[in-house]
């Protein structure tokens, strides 16, 4: 197969070269520390609003330039093959996936984290202050979503250019798509030497608030069908 | 000539890119390139011999991920004796006399190691063990580690080949665009460490281009005594026309490496995307320039995983907090081996502004060599100081220095012959920056002459081992002026000699100079004013203090090492008049600005209930608003009239009960919930400390629970919320941790015989780890009832694996053990 489209290229965001990360959204951050409805009811006895936002932001004022914003990639065509989809680095049964990606003839596969700093900030406060523990899991779990976002929103934009649409990223773990695709992805794409993201026995990743994901890109609309 | 021999007086040239020609060769996406070794040694051996002839004087043999992570044992020695036999061919075969030498090549495991990644130093250290002894076996010149992104590895790799072959070994790391490795070492720090481990070349490979490594370099030139290693990418990578292109060319390359050369640069070649043609080029343009000479540096340095210390920059603060003498509460804390509170000794010593932190946790009735490693573990998971690891029990040291992440100080070695025996082949090993007592056999010196001598003796016992005096820091013992007046002269009279003319940096552990008088800060900072004066570079001392931060401050303002005063009215403002020392267990993390609402303090709020304000149900407020410092204060002042458990009953409980219901009834969220968990805990830490000053007691009033993550899993936070309410329900957990294997919690609940174990997952492929973990309890510790949770578990789940238990979240949890402990 002629791959183009194999090597594993990596690009930083944020700090003095990479492009800049949008800034930190609150009320995502609260949400992933668990405050689910929209208001938190007043009640004098508790700590209210303005009590967890401060908190909140002590914790990103803490954190801020701290990260390390990485991701690394490689494209690759999709073929129909007879066990199910050919991906270009592996074979995947997943109906989900398959399904997911008909309109596609390639894929952009990728790994993105925020870097280790994170994971040491929650394992720090642990000791002293679970819920700020709890408030840097929720930004870590903020920071990684919009570094997703900022890289896919970029892969559109160049797709576009080429005449390409995308479908939504699709992780390992969604639907039937086995977690164990991760040893595939993690080889195709070599994480750890790249960014730093690396795999453990348990197909857990280190540092913990890292994603890897497919981006389908669509055909050509003007182009043949395959 | 041997490699080290030609080492010392040469430009050295390395080889280039592998990876990126095999490819070019035919290499598919996923095939391990190692195997080419095998079923292509004509390609290998072409490349390789192509490197020599362009003027490499070492290559690489192609074993970058041979390990038996990768291979299986019998393929692994297939593949490295392949690869030797493919360079050494490729030697004899290539163009040019000049020097040439093979090098197995080691590179990282792709795993990162505990405690945030689950993969163990020792285990670590024996997967590269394996590859050493296969290389050794079939004959090599010099061992290459390289690419290395973590320090940590790093170092179980250098200790693999230290500890399995005398040959020499080039270490070089991968970092990134903001100067540091991925796990955030700095040039210094990696300096410090593979400089004390004794690598013989060391610096930077991989990652970027030329001109993005120069700072990199430029800082190992600033610190290094051995030779400096640039292995550069061709920049990078991007694609044009369907290939891979990397963006600096064969003549910019070897301009910047020349520039480099010039500066004192004495290893070069090339990593990814360069080629012979770039290893010609250099070559061509550099073998006639005069290498420039490695001047020994004498900067002592001391680090962490994250970055340096050096002595001669600023006085050195090394907290002493983490020392059980004289501490009922770090006694309990060791017994109990309750790791969280030492852990909060060394954050809170970190937030006073030390620079290192001194770990002693020897205690006669616990284990203290079990103990101090996993605390130096524990420590230098979630603090980035430099440790000074300060044990009287060698074993215990060597166990300690060994998992250390870093270049640690070593506390301490002294003029006796045994025990310099006993220390210097340790720092000689793992590196270390060694405290020497000025004493010997014959005790503590009355006169600074006669501890001169002893020092004088030490520096030279050290450099038989190989330790140059940078590495030593010599301790002229504070002894009590109260017992001898001239106790202080003495001590600064040979401290002040040993800097100014053995050119070694001092430590003191001040405090001992006041022994036996009163309002002993007083003694303590003067003289300590004093000492830095005479010389002193180091102050093993307690940051609490208030006195000694106020004469660093001072000192260091004086002295002109402050710029605008800046950091001294910084401190200032924020220590105005008193003197108090703040428990370490109330003071960290303090949401600030919270002032007492109770009426008599003129907060203004009443109390909720009862529209009057008392103290109790004031407590019960501070707990459910989850008002840390309050609740610390408001207790202690209960405390006067009411017995601490009845603290706990009547107030923190009931406090508890209302949020937690609250949560149960989702009119309370998590953050609020441990907000009022976190202020409960430091209720319950005073009521802890009121205790113990009564008996040696504990202040659990509850069973034993053993908690734990299972095996394989690494995330811990929702565990560690169970743990922490757990805790506020007087129950006595034993927290094991995360990716805890099924035998050591069973271990556990048979020591404690506990009759509640919590066991947490996150994810669906440590399931099976977890069921395992029950069917081993309910074998050998049938009478202990297994509550589960996390993420992927259900009800159903639950059952299936044969807990006794689910709890969907926190509260359930303690709603369940209360449960249990009722039909106990």
């Amino acid at each position: 197969m002629t791959n183009i489209l194999n090597p594993v290229l990596t690009r930083t965001y944020g700090g003095v070269s990479g492009n800049p990360v949008p800034p930190f959204d609150l009320g995502e951050i609260l949400r992933y520390a668990g405050v689910k409805g929209k208001d938190i009811p007043e009640n004098e006895n508790l700590a209210g609003k303005d009590d967890l936002e401060r908190i909140c932001e002590e914790c990103i004022r803490e954190v801020e330039g701290k990260f390390s914003y990485r991701v690394c990639f490689s494209e690759y065509e999709v073929n129909k093959c007879e066990e199910g989809l050919d991906l270009g680095f592996a074979v995947t049964t997943s109906e989900a996936l398959i399904k997911h990606l008909e309109p596609c003839d390639r894929v952009v596969v990728f790994g993105a984290t925020i870097g280790l700093e994170i994971d040491r900030l929650i394992a720090r406060y642990a000791k002293i202050s679970p819920v700020k523990s709890l408030f840097f899991q929720a930004i870590g779990a903020e920071r990684i979503e919009a570094l997703c976002d900022l890289y896919n929103d970029e892969i559109r934009k160049e797709k576009e250019a080429e005449g390409r649409g995308l479908v939504f990223r699709f992780s390992p773990g969604y639907g039937d798509l086995p977690l164990a695709l991760q040893r595939e992805i993690f080889s195709a794409l070599d994480c750890p030497r790249k960014i730093g993201l690396t795999l453990n026995e348990s197909l857990l990743m280190s540092p913990s608030k890292s994603v890897t994901a497919i981006i389908g890109v669509k055909r050509k609309e003007t182009g043949e069908r395959v | 000539m041997k490699f080290k021999e030609f080492l010392k007086d040469n430009i050295v040239y390395l080889d280039g890119g592998m990876g990126t020609l095999l490819q070019a060769a035919g290499l598919k996406p996923g095939e391990h390139p190692e195997r080419w070794n095998i079923t292509h040694p004509e390609e290998i051996i072409r490349i390789q011999a192509e490197y020599y002839s362009a003027g490499s004087n070492v290559v690489n043999t192609n074993t970058f991920g041979a390990n038996l992570l990768k291979f299986e044992r019998e393929e692994l020695d297939e593949i490295i004796g392949a690869a030797i036999a493919n360079a050494r061919k490729a030697r004899e075969i290539s163009e040019g006399d000049h020097p040439k030498f093979v090098a197995l090549d080691i590179g990282p495991s792709g795993r990162l190691l505990k405690p945030y990644g689950d993969f163990d130093f020792e285990e670590a250290v024996s997967l590269f063990a394996e590859t050493v002894k296969i290389g050794i076996k079939y004959g090599v010149d010099l061992v290459t580690v390289e690419t290395m992104n973590d320090s940590y590895e790093t170092k179980a790799a250098l200790l693999a080949v230290k500890e399995n072959c005398d040959l020499p070994v080039i270490v070089t790391n991968a970092y990134g665009e903001d100067g540091k490795l991925m796990t955030g070492a700095s040039p210094a720090a990696m300096v410090a460490m593979l400089e004390g481990m004794r690598a013989d070349a060391i610096g930077v490979n991989c990652s970027l281009g030329p001109k993005a490594l120069k700072g990199v370099v430029r800082e190992y030139l600033k610190y290094a005594s051995v030779p400096v290693v640039m292995k550069p990418n061709a920049g990078l990578p991007k694609v044009e026309d369907g290939r891979t292109v990397y963006d600096v060319f064969e003549d910019e390359f070897s301009d910047d490496l020349k520039e480099m050369i010039g500066e004192g640069l004495r290893v070069a070649g090339g990593c990814c995307g360069t080629t012979p043609e770039y290893i010609k080029m250099l070559a061509g343009k550099t073998s006639g320039m005069k290498p420039v000479a490695i001047v020994k540096k004498d900067n002592t340095l001391v680090s962490s995983y994250t970055h340096a210390v050096d002595f001669a920059e600023e006085p050195i603060l090394i907290g002493e907090r983490i020392n059980p003498t004289g501490k009922k509460r770090f006694k309990q804390a060791l017994k109990e081996n309750d790791i969280g509170y030492i852990l909060s000794e060394g954050i809170s010593q970190q937030e006073k502004g030390v620079h290192i932190l001194d770990v002693n946790v020897g205690l006669p009735e616990i284990d203290e060599k079990a103990m101090l490693k996993s605390s130096v573990s524990e420590l230098q998971a979630i603090i980035n100081l430099p440790l000074q690891i300060d044990t009287a029990d060698a074993e215990a040291m060597e166990e300690a220095l060994r998992v250390y992440n870093g270049k640690a100080m070593v506390n301490s070695v002294n003029g006796k012959e045994e025990s310099m025996k006993a220390i210097f082949p340790l720092v000689a090993k793992y590196g270390g920056v060694v405290v020497a007592l000025t004493l010997d056999e014959n005790g503590i010196p009355e006169t600074a002459e006669g501890r001169i001598k002893i020092a004088e003796k030490i520096v030279e016992t050290a450099s038989t081992y190989g330790i140059d005096k940078k590495d030593i820091v010599f301790d002229t013992l504070a002894m009590a002026i109260s017992a001898d007046a001239s106790a202080a002269e003495a001590t600064i009279g040979a401290l002040s000699y040993i800097k100014n003319n053995l050119g070694c940096h001092t430590s003191l552990g001040v405090s001992n100079i006041s022994f036996g008088l009163p309002n002993r800060d007083d003694i303590n900072s003067t003289f300590f004013a004093m000492a830095l004066e005479k010389g002193l570079s180091a102050a093993i001392m307690n940051p609490y203090s208030d006195a000694m931060m106020r004469t660093y401050y001072a000192y260091r303002a004086l002295r002109g090492k402050d710029e605008n005063c800046a950091e001294y009215i910084g401190f200032a403002e924020n220590h105005r008049v008193d003197n108090v020392v703040i428990p370490a267990a109330t003071r960290a993390s303090e949401s600030h600005g919270q002032g007492c609402a109770c009426g008599a303090c003129g907060g203004g709020n009443a109390a909720p209930d009862k529209g009057t304000c008392d103290t109790s149900s004031e407590l019960q407020r501070a707990i459910t608003k989850g008002l840390k410092a309050q609740a610390a204060d408001l207790t202690d002042r209960i405390l006067e009239r009411e017995k601490p458990l009845d603290i706990v009953q009547n107030e923190i409980i009931p406090a508890l009960d209302i949020v937690g219901k609250g949560f149960e009834q989702k009119t309370v969220y998590l953050p609020q919930l441990l907000m009022s968990a976190e202020a409960a805990k430091s209720a319950f830490e005073r009521i802890k400390h009121a205790m113990l000053s009564e008996k040696e007691g504990s202040a659990a009033s509850g069973c034993a629970v053993v908690i734990a993550t299972v095996k394989g899993d690494i995330h811990d936070i929702g565990k560690n919320i169970v743990k922490l309410l757990l805790e506020n329900y007087g129950f006595a957990v034993s927290d094991l941790g995360k990716d805890v294997e099924p035998e050591k919690i069973v271990d556990e609940v048979i020591r404690l015989h506990a009759p509640i174990t919590g066991l947490s997952a996150l994810m669906t492929t440590t399931v099976p780890a977890m069921e395992e973990t029950i069917k081993q309890l309910k074998e050998k510790a049938p009478w202990c009832k297994v509550i589960v949770g996390g993420a992927v578990l259900t009800e159903e789940y639950a059952d299936l694996i044969g807990a006794d238990y689910y709890a969907k979240d926190a509260m359930t949890g303690v709603r369940i053990a209360e449960e249990i402990e009722s039909t106990l």
